[in-house]
């Protein structure tokens, strides 16, 4: 990509377009979103080819927040500056919205009922179940590399912030630094 | 809790959405503190719910920050909380697109990111934990993770199906 204005051979979305590609991969995305919105820009809409999504990607894990998010923002001010950002924005976050408030709001009126309850305590202990699964994904390659200094970190920050309740932020500014002097030291 | 809730909210979570290394997941334990040890805007339990309820709702894990807005202050909560915590980082990200091409091979760009990669995952962790205290009060709840865990890690089923099993376990009286 020597020029990134705007991809070669890609079409250029319309902003309705835009909107419903990111709805769709925001409706579709139970588990990660990521599978899907290649699914939907790469492969069925073609606006981007799978070395411009893995990079686009790559930028928006270099970014705080959700990387979905800023995915959308990239990819949407990519193809019509800060109006094609609001729109795929829009697309990925407006209709979950209107799901959850309604959830919200009727988590709020019946929230009491045993019954509903119940359920939902099943749910959230299968929610905690794949969230474990998700930090036993991610956890392998970094342990089971030897002499690297990752496990130390992640357990540092573990410790900081699940068994000494320590406010985010100090965790992250006192971990932060020695993590990124090391990766660059491995380099 | 003062005044206005939700400008407390506000700032909280624009702030908090800079250190979000890893997206929402990593910072469900600094949610949880906040909400439920500091501001006491509610309990364990109905933070789990919260948890549970955004998961179980398609797109992205962020909108359980609207689910929390609205249990505090309503609709403009939701969209207070929701606005703060997308804000900030969707205005770094459209920055940072102009001039990705810039340093994205540089190495600083590079150690930076590899070195929030075990940040995120000792976050992560510590989310797994809170919800588990949260979650597991007896013996079925903690097996109903534990299996659900190894399901997942060892298959690529479905979520929605281990939530659907795991809701019916609920219902029938187990946990």
């Amino acid at each position: 990509m020597s020029d990134s204005a705007a991809p070669p051979a890609a079409i250029r979305p319309a902003f309705a377009e835009l909107f419903l590609a990111f709805a769709q991969v925001s409706l579709s995305g139970f588990g990660g979103a990521l599978p899907w919105a290649r699914r939907v820009i790469v492969d069925q809409k073609r606006w981007m080819t799978a070395e411009e999504f893995n990079e686009t990607f790559a930028l928006s894990q270099f970014l705080p927040g959700p990387n979905v998010i800023n995915f959308s923002v990239v990819f949407g001010s990519r193809f019509g500056g800060v109006a094609g950002a609001a729109v795929a924005l829009a697309g990925l976050l407006g209709p979950p919205l209107v799901i959850v408030t309604i959830l919200a709001v009727l988590y709020e009126r019946y929230g009491d009922i045993a019954t509903l309850g119940r359920i939902l305590a099943g749910i959230t202990a299968a929610a905690t179940g794949l969230l474990i699964a998700v930090v036993a994904k991610m956890a392998m390659p970094l342990f089971l590399k030897r002499w690297n200094s990752a496990p130390v970190i992640a357990i540092l920050a573990f410790i900081g912030v699940a068994i000494m309740r320590w406010p985010l932020p100090y965790v992250f500014l006192a971990l932060a630094p020695f993590s990124v002097g090391l990766a660059w030291m491995k380099r | 809790m003062n005044s206005s809730p939700l400008a407390a909210m506000a700032g909280y979570f624009a702030m908090l959405s800079l250190f979000a290394v890893g997206g929402a997941n990593a910072a469900i334990p600094e949610m949880h503190r906040v909400a439920v040890e500091v501001m006491h805007w509610m309990s364990d339990r109905q933070f789990a719910d919260m948890f549970a309820i955004s998961q179980l709702s398609p797109g992205p894990n962020v909108i359980i920050v609207a689910l929390i807005g609205y249990h505090v202050a309503g609709l403009a909560g939701a969209a207070v909380c929701i606005t703060a915590m997308c804000g900030p980082t969707c205005t770094l990200a459209f920055i940072v697109a102009r001039t990705w091409d810039r340093f994205k091979d540089a190495p600083w760009r590079m150690a930076i990111q590899g070195g929030l990669v075990p940040l995120s995952l000792g976050l992560i962790a510590a989310s797994a934990f809170v919800l588990a205290r949260a979650a597991d009060h007896n013996v079925y709840a903690g097996l109903i993770t534990a299996a659900t865990a190894a399901v997942a890690f060892f298959t690529r089923t479905n979520p929605l199906w281990l939530f659907a099993a795991a809701g019916v376990m609920g219902l029938s009286g187990w946990l």
